[in-house]
């Protein structure tokens, strides 16, 4: 930085000094070759579009923890309110934290205006809390929903810029996701096709980025109507094996037989210690 | 932990080591960024492209780098999107807060100032490079500077961002004081379609604005009607 920095006592603010030990301890971690235990992040493709009545939200279910798949079926469209939902991307806790803590403030805001909540209420709300923790927060939000004045979607970023867009896609897959809406995408489409181009959209992150996977979820806000179809489409379904391993009773041959009748002596019951 | 130790460049390169979430995925968000700002007699012209960069890949190529601040005054933003649509923020409550209490229409130079406050009491967590614009009746149209690190100065006409590098050159050749507003546009939309043409973090179309007493009018110069330039 430009000017030498004197040591001030904090004046309010987040501390960010642990997250500069942390690096520290990381770095140190990788000089003897052991690492850190990795945060589980949802590798993901998250994607939304607005279409003729409202918005859909469209998520792969994979959660990875490095290079292994933590959960098969987790859930990354999270409720904001009964017309907004959000997707997430990023480190699992973070999304699922971020979202549920503007979901509960959210609510309390519509009980004080006496008013369904706004989209763009959600988004300066999401972003000034990513902003105040400068990226530490490994948040990558769609948020997407229908309020009085139409339809909204945005896409957040962990440090707090969002872009306020006609379609938007989140993640590792997002690259594979974007080929397929810059192709297909068109203004004011029908729901059915746009239902078609969202889990299009999922299926080419989940089948191209290893990050990605399982089956696809949709969630199609419209302004009377909410639909969260969870699975929308199985598109990795485990396969069912053909053979069994198990052999059926009678096929080992019984020669002898011998009961040893045991008699309970004693009975105690030792307590776990807890302390 | 000792004021004396050398702290290593954090946040970034914490998943760079795992392959599945690729290097943009962890790159802040930037406006890679041209953005200009022309005065004339009665108003400004300001433009901007429209292409928002993490890392090497296009996470917006329609952003509207113009916001406003009040009815007549904009700023353009360069930099990080986050550190800047932030600072838009808060200046845009502080300022519509003093046009409250004053019941007037505020002064360029007030909302420059505001820009210019947060910008150097932050400047060390902040990557913004910001250009005010705008007409009020005092002294009409005015064009303010405020780059990284929050230097506050009144140019005729400003550029900024990536772009503004290849762009300087043209700008002294070309701008004449006393232009009027047809012209302002034209000398805008040329140079930062020029320095889209060179700077790989500038792209998408072409923003325009002009400010008057009048109002706003807004315009936007699709990839297919950007002005020709006579090399290629």
């Amino acid at each position: 930085m430009a000017t030498l920095a004197v040591h001030q006592s904090p004046v309010g603010g987040f501390c960010f000094e642990n997250c500069k030990r942390n690096a520290l301890l990381e770095a140190e971690a990788n000089k003897v070759g052991s690492s850190l235990p990795a945060a589980r992040k949802t590798g993901t493709t998250i994607c939304g579009i607005v279409f003729k009545d409202g918005v859909i939200l469209g998520a792969d279910t994979r959660a990875t923890e490095g290079m292994i798949v933590a959960d098969k079926n987790c859930s990354k469209i999270h409720y904001i309110s009964p017309n907004i939902y959000c997707c997430g991307a990023g480190t699992a806790a973070d999304t699922e934290m971020t979202t549920q803590i503007i979901s509960s403030n959210l609510e309390l805001h519509a009980l004080s205006t006496g008013r369904l909540p706004r989209v763009a209420t959600a988004n300066r709300m999401l972003k000034q809390m990513l902003f105040r923790y400068q990226g530490y927060i490994g948040a990558a939000l769609v948020l997407g929903g229908v309020d009085c004045n139409g339809p909204h979607l945005y896409s957040i970023y962990p440090h707090g810029s969002t872009d306020k867009l006609p379609y938007v896609t989140m993640g590792s897959g997002s690259l594979a996701a974007m080929a397929v809406f810059e192709d297909r995408y068109k203004p004011d489409m029908e729901e059915e096709q746009a239902k078609r181009l969202v889990r299009d959209a999922i299926a080419a992150g989940i089948f191209n980025d290893l990050g990605s996977g399982s089956n696809i979820d949709l969630c199609v806000i419209t302004k009377g109507k909410l639909d969260y179809i969870r699975p929308h489409d199985e598109v990795n379904k485990k396969g069912v094996r053909t053979g069994d391993y198990k052999y059926k009773r009678g096929t080992t041959g019984v020669l002898t037989k011998a009961t040893l009748n045991l008699q309970v002596v004693e009975e105690t019951v030792l307590t776990m210690d807890t302390s | 932990m000792a004021a004396a130790t050398v702290m290593p460049h954090f946040g970034q390169q914490m998943s760079s080591q795992i392959e599945l979430v690729p290097d943009w995925t962890s790159q802040e968000v930037s406006t890679g960024t041209t953005i200009m700002a022309v005065e004339y007699d009665g108003g400004v012209v300001i433009g901007a492209d429209s292409r928002t960069t993490t890392g090497a890949y296009i996470a917006n190529r329609v952003t509207d780098k113009l916001t406003p601040i009040h009815d007549r005054i904009f700023c353009c933003r360069s930099g990080s999107a986050a550190d800047t649509q932030a600072i838009a923020d808060v200046v845009t409550y502080q300022l519509g807060f003093h046009s409250i209490e004053l019941d007037e229409p505020p002064l360029v130079e007030t909302a420059a100032n505001l820009f210019r406050a947060s910008c150097y009491r932050y400047r060390e967590e902040l990557t913004a490079g910001i250009l005010v614009a705008g007409w009020d009746r005092r002294l009409g149209g005015q064009v303010y500077c405020v780059p990284i690190g929050g230097m506050l100065v009144r140019q005729p006409v400003s550029v900024g961002g990536s772009g503004s590098s290849y762009i300087y050159g043209f700008m002294d050749a070309n701008y004449k004081p006393h232009m009027n507003k047809d012209q302002c546009l034209e000398l805008t939309a040329t140079a930062v379609a020029l320095a889209m043409e060179r700077d790989g973090s500038s792209g998408g179309v072409v923003r325009l604005a002009s400010i008057s007493e009048s109002g706003v009018e807004r315009r936007v110069i699709l990839g297919n009607q950007l002005p020709k330039s006579s090399a290629h």
